[in-house]
C-alpha cells in the first residue's frame, strides 16, 4: 500500500512529512518553505471550488495543488 | 543608477514582510525606481540619512537597495538571481557594504531560512526584526537578543509600519558601517555533513571568476552550495560560467547514483538548525488564539460569500476604471484640445502648426489620457496586493484560470483590459513567472477595450437596424455579443498559446496566505508614482514617437492634382454665396479639400496598397486608411473615416452626416460598400486586431524588447484577417 499523502488530508487533518516528491523546482521550493521531512503540516481549508489546498506550516498559510500535493508524503 | 561615495547596504527579506515599507521609512521620498538590466523587475535604490547620533565616526548617510523578496537566494532565473547577486555584488550590481535582512518574526522560523544563506556568504549583515507589533498580539515572544547571540549578528527590532525602533536600526547600520560585526570567522551556523561538505569543495574548485579575491573558504563554499541548488540541465540562470554548470552537473549526477539528494540534505540541515534553536529565542503560547485575519479568511474564501465578495471587488475595480476615471480623462482630453487650439491661434497657419498641434500636442495628450486608468488600477493593486486579497483572490480562482492555463492572478489584468489594454499589461507584473506575464500579456489585447466602444457603435448604429430580437434591441445585442465575443476569443487565445508558442513545464502553484494587514500609505503613493512614472518614460515615449510618425504618414505628402484642383475653385465657392451659406459652402470645401489630402498623403496610398490584402475582408482602400489612422487609438478611426469621407474630423461615432455618407458609398461595380455583412466584418476584425500603437509600447516595455510585441501584432492581424475573411466569403456566398 503507498503511504498516505498530503492530498488525502481533510479539513484541520495533521500528519508529519515524510517524503516530498515531484519535480525538482517544486520539490526544492516546497521544502524552502519550511515543509520538509519531520515538519508538522495541517491542512486548514480546500478552495471552493476544490482545488487549490490551503496548508499550515510553521505557522505560515501556504497553498498548493491538490495534484502536487499528492507528492508529499505522510506519517499520520 | 548608481550613486557613488557612501555606503551601500541591501535590503533583502522573504515577501509580505514589510521589507518595502521600511525602504520607504527609511530613504524617505527620496527613492528612485529603475530596472534590473535586462529583466523587468523593479529595481528601487535611495539614500537614507543615518545621522541620529552625534558620533561623527559613524556613516550619515547611505545608499540603500530595496532587493526583491524572496523565499530563498537558490535561483532558476535570471529574475530569481536578482537577490544573490545584490548581495554578492554579482554581474551588474556593486558589492554592498552591509546586507540588512528584513525578518518577519510573526513568521520567524521559515523568515531565518534565508537569513542563515545570507549568513553564509560570510558578507557584513544585520537583522531587522520587523513586524514586532503584530507579534504583540499574536501572544508570541521573540527574544531579539537570543537570536543575535545563535545568529552571531546584531538583530534588532523594529515595526516598519508603526515606524518603531527605526532610530535604532539607522544607529546600528551606521556603527556596522564603520566596524561590521563579520559573522564570527565564518558564517556558517550550521556544519554541512562530510559528504555534502567534500561535494562543496569539488564544486569550489570551478568556481572560478565567480570567486572574487579575497574570498574565505567558508564563502566559497557558499557559493558553490548556491550554484548546487541553482543549477540545472534547464534552468534560466545567466552568466553561469560553463566549467561551474558542469562541475555543478556532475557532483548532482554522482549525488543522485549514491541514492543521495543534495537539495534536501542542504535545506534539512538548515530548517534542522532553526528548529533546535528556536527555543532560545522564541516562545509561543501553548494555545494560540485564533487571529482576527483567520476570522476574516473564513468569510472571504467561504464557498458563497468568498464569491460575492470577489465579484464585489472587481466590480469595484472594474467600474472604477471605465466611469471613475472618465472625468479625468475628459479633463486631460480638454484640457489637450484647448492648449490645441490655443497655439493654432497663436501660430501662423501652415504645416509647423500642424506638426506642433496635431502631432506634439495631440501625442503628448495621447499618452497622458491613459494616466487617470493606471494611477487608479495601481491604487486598487496595491490595496489588494498589500492587504493579502490579492493572493486570496488567486486561490479562489486558481481552478478555474488553471483549466486555461492562466496564473490566478492573471484575473485581474483581464478584467482591467475591459477598459484599457495599457495599465492592464502593467498589472501583469503581480506574476512572478515569466511565462505567466506574458501570456497574459499576449491575450489582454483582445479584451474588449474601451477605445473599441465608438468604433462599434459607429458600426453598428450606421449599418444595423433599429429593431428586436426576441423582444431586445438588436444594436445593443450586438454590443453584448461582442463583449463576449472578445472574451471567448481571449479565453481561447490563452489556452491555444499556453500550450503551443508560451508551452513550457507544468509548474506547481506555490501560493502564499499571507495575514491580512492594513496597506501603509507612503508605499501605495510611492508604488503608483513609480508606475505612473515608468509608463510616462519608457511607453510614453514609444507611444509618443508611434502618434508622430502616424500623423506624418497620413499628411505627407501635401500637395497633388486633386488638392490643387479643388483650391481653384474657392474663389468661385467664395462668389457663388454670402453669410452663413458662403461659410457652410466653404467649409464642406475645407473637408473636401482635408480627405483629398489624406487620400493623396502616404497613408492613402498605403491604403490603395493594401486594398488587395483587405479586399476578401469587404474592406476598400478607404477603409484601410481608416484602419492605418486606428493604430494611434481604435478611436481614431472614427475621425480618419470622416476626413477620408470629406465630411471632417469633428465627427463622432454618433454623427448622422458620418453614417449617411457611409451608407451612400459605393464600390466600382454600385453595390454599397457597406452593409451589415461588411459591418460584421469589421467588426469581427475590430475585436481582434491589435490596432493600437500604446498597446505595443506597452508589452515592449514589459517585455523588455520588441520581439513579443510584434509577435502580438502579427498573431492578433492574422487572427483578425482570419475570421473577417471566412465571415464575409461565408456571408457572400450565402448572399447577405
Amino acid at each position: 500500500m503507498s503511504p498516505p499523502t498530503l492530498a488525502e488530508l481533510r479539513p484541520e487533518q495533521s500528519g508529519t512529512v515524510t517524503r516530498v516528491g515531484g519535480e525538482r523546482a517544486f520539490r526544492r521550493r516546497l521544502m524552502e518553505l519550511g515543509l520538509v521531512p519531520g515538519t508538522r503540516v495541517t491542512l486548514r481549508k480546500v478552495a471552493p471550488l476544490g482545488d487549490p489546498l490551503e496548508l499550515e506550516v510553521r505557522g505560515a498559510r501556504i497553498s498548493i495543488r491538490r495534484r502536487d500535493a499528492a507528492s508529499v508524503e505522510l506519517e499520520r | 543608477m548608481t550613486l557613488p561615495e557612501v555606503p551601500r547596504v541591501v535590503l533583502v527579506g522573504n515577501p509580505n514582510t514589510g521589507k518595502t515599507t521600511l525602504f520607504n521609512r527609511l530613504t524617505g521620498a527620496r527613492g528612485r525606481v529603475g530596472n534590473y538590466p535586462g529583466i523587468t523587475v523593479e529595481r528601487s535604490v535611495g539614500r537614507a540619512s543615518l545621522s541620529v547620533s552625534t558620533d561623527t565616526a559613524a556613516a550619515s548617510e547611505c545608499a540603500i537597495e530595496d532587493v526583491p523578496g524572496c523565499y530563498s537566494l537558490a535561483s532558476r532565473s535570471a529574475e530569481e538571481q536578482i537577490a544573490i547577486d545584490a548581495l554578492l555584488g554579482r554581474h551588474d550590481s556593486v558589492r554592498p557594504d552591509l546586507a540588512v535582512v528584513v525578518v518577519d518574526a510573526t513568521n520567524l522560523e521559515r523568515n531565518l531560512y534565508l537569513t542563515l544563506q545570507v549568513l553564509e556568504l560570510g558578507r557584513p549583515t544585520l537583522v531587522a526584526l520587523n513586524q514586532m507589533d503584530a507579534l504583540r498580539g499574536a501572544g508570541v515572544e521573540v527574544d531579539a537578543a537570543a537570536l543575535s547571540a545563535c545568529l552571531g549578528v546584531p538583530v534588532v527590532p523594529i515595526s516598519a509600519a508603526r515606524a518603531e525602533g527605526l532610530d535604532a536600526l539607522r544607529a546600528a547600520i551606521a556603527a556596522q558601517l564603520v566596524s561590521p560585526t563579520l559573522p564570527p570567522s565564518d558564517g556558517w551556523r550550521w556544519a554541512p555533513s562530510d559528504a555534502l561538505r567534500t561535494d562543496l569543495d569539488a564544486v569550489a574548485a570551478h568556481l572560478g571568476d565567480e570567486r572574487p579575491e579575497g574570498t574565505s573558504d567558508s564563502a566559497a563554499r557558499a557559493l558553490a552550495l548556491w550554484a548546487l541548488m541553482s543549477v540545472d540541465a534547464d534552468d534560466e540562470l545567466e552568466d553561469v560560467p560553463a566549467a561551474l554548470r558542469l562541475a555543478v552537473l556532475d557532483v548532482q549526477r554522482a549525488a543522485r547514483a549514491a541514492g543521495r539528494d543534495l537539495d534536501a540534505e542542504a535545506i534539512a540541515a538548515r530548517y534542522a538548525f532553526i528548529d533546535r534553536h528556536a527555543p532560545a529565542f522564541v516562545r509561543r503560547p501553548a494555545v494560540a488564539p485564533k487571529a482576527w485575519s483567520e476570522r476574516v479568511d473564513t468569510w472571504l474564501l467561504h464557498p458563497v460569500f468568498g464569491f460575492v465578495a470577489f465579484l464585489a471587488i472587481m466590480f469595484t475595480v472594474f467600474q472604477a476604471l471605465f466611469a471613475w476615471s472618465d472625468p479625468a480623462i475628459g479633463l486631460i482630453e480638454a484640457a489637450f484640445a484647448a492648449v490645441g487650439g490655443v497655439a493654432r491661434a497663436q501660430l501662423p497657419e501652415g504645416l509647423a502648426t500642424d506638426f506642433v498641434v496635431d502631432g506634439l500636442i495631440g501625442g503628448v495628450g495621447s499618452v497622458l489620457v491613459f494616466l487617470p486608468q493606471i494611477v487608479l488600477l495601481f491604487t486598487f493593486i496595491g490595496v489588494l496586493e498589500d492587504t493579502g486579497y490579492m493572493a486570496r483572490a488567486a486561490f479562489l480562482m486558481d481552478r478555474v484560470m488553471n483549466k486555461i492555463g492562466l496564473h490566478g492572478r492573471a484575473f485581474v489584468p483581464l478584467l482591467s483590459g475591459y477598459a484599457c489594454a495599457v495599465p492592464a499589461i502593467m498589472a501583469t507584473r503581480t506574476m512572478e513567472r515569466r511565462r505567466d506575464r506574458y501570456l497574459t500579456m499576449m491575450v489582454v489585447p483582445l479584451m474588449t477595450c474601451s477605445a473599441r466602444l465608438p468604433v462599434y457603435t459607429l458600426i453598428i448604429g450606421a449599418l444595423f437596424p433599429v429593431g428586436a430580437w426576441l423582444g431586445l434591441p438588436t444594436q445593443g445585442l450586438l454590443m453584448l455579443g461582442m463583449y463576449l465575443f472578445g472574451t471567448l476569443m481571449a479565453l481561447i487565445a490563452a489556452a491555444v498559446l499556453g500550450r503551443t508558442v508560451l508551452k513550457g513545464p507544468r509548474v506547481p502553484l506555490i501560493l502564499e496566505l499571507p495575514p491580512f494587514r492594513r496597506p501603509h500609505l507612503g508605499s501605495l503613493a510611492r508604488l503608483v508614482s513609480s508606475r505612473a512614472r515608468v509608463f510616462l518614460s519608457e511607453a510614453g515615449t514609444v507611444i509618443l514617437a508611434g502618434s508622430v510618425v502616424l500623423w506624418a504618414i497620413l499628411t505627407f505628402p501635401r500637395g497633388s492634382e486633386e488638392v490643387t484642383a479643388l483650391e481653384a475653385t474657392r474663389p468661385q465657392v467664395e462668389a457663388s454665396s454670402e453669410g452663413e451659406a458662403q461659410a457652410e459652402a466653404l467649409a464642406a470645401l475645407d473637408a473636401e479639400i482635408a480627405g483629398a489630402r489624406l487620400r493623396n498623403s502616404l497613408g492613402g496610398r498605403i491604403g490603395h496598397a493594401i486594398e488587395p490584402l483587405i479586399e476578401p475582408l469587404g474592406f476598400d482602400w478607404k477603409i484601410g486608411v481608416g484602419l492605418l489612422g486606428a493604430f494611434a487609438a481604435r478611436e481614431v478611426f472614427v475621425s480618419t473615416m470622416g476626413v477620408v469621407y470629406g465630411v471632417g474630423a469633428d465627427v463622432d461615432e454618433e454623427s448622422a452626416t458620418l453614417r449617411e455618407r457611409m451608407k451612400a458609398e459605393r464600390r466600382a461595380d454600385g453595390r454599397p460598400v457597406y452593409t451589415p455583412l461588411t459591418g460584421l466584418s469589421l467588426l469581427f476584425f475590430f475585436a481582434l486586431a491589435c490596432q493600437c500603437v500604446s498597446t505595443l509600447a506597452a508589452i515592449k516595455r514589459e517585455t523588455a524588447g520588441w520581439r513579443w510585441p510584434l509577435f502580438t501584432l502579427a498573431y492578433m492581424t492574422a487572427l483578425a484577417w482570419a475570421v473577417s475573411f471566412v465571415t464575409w466569403q461565408v456571408g457572400t456566398a450565402l448572399g447577405a
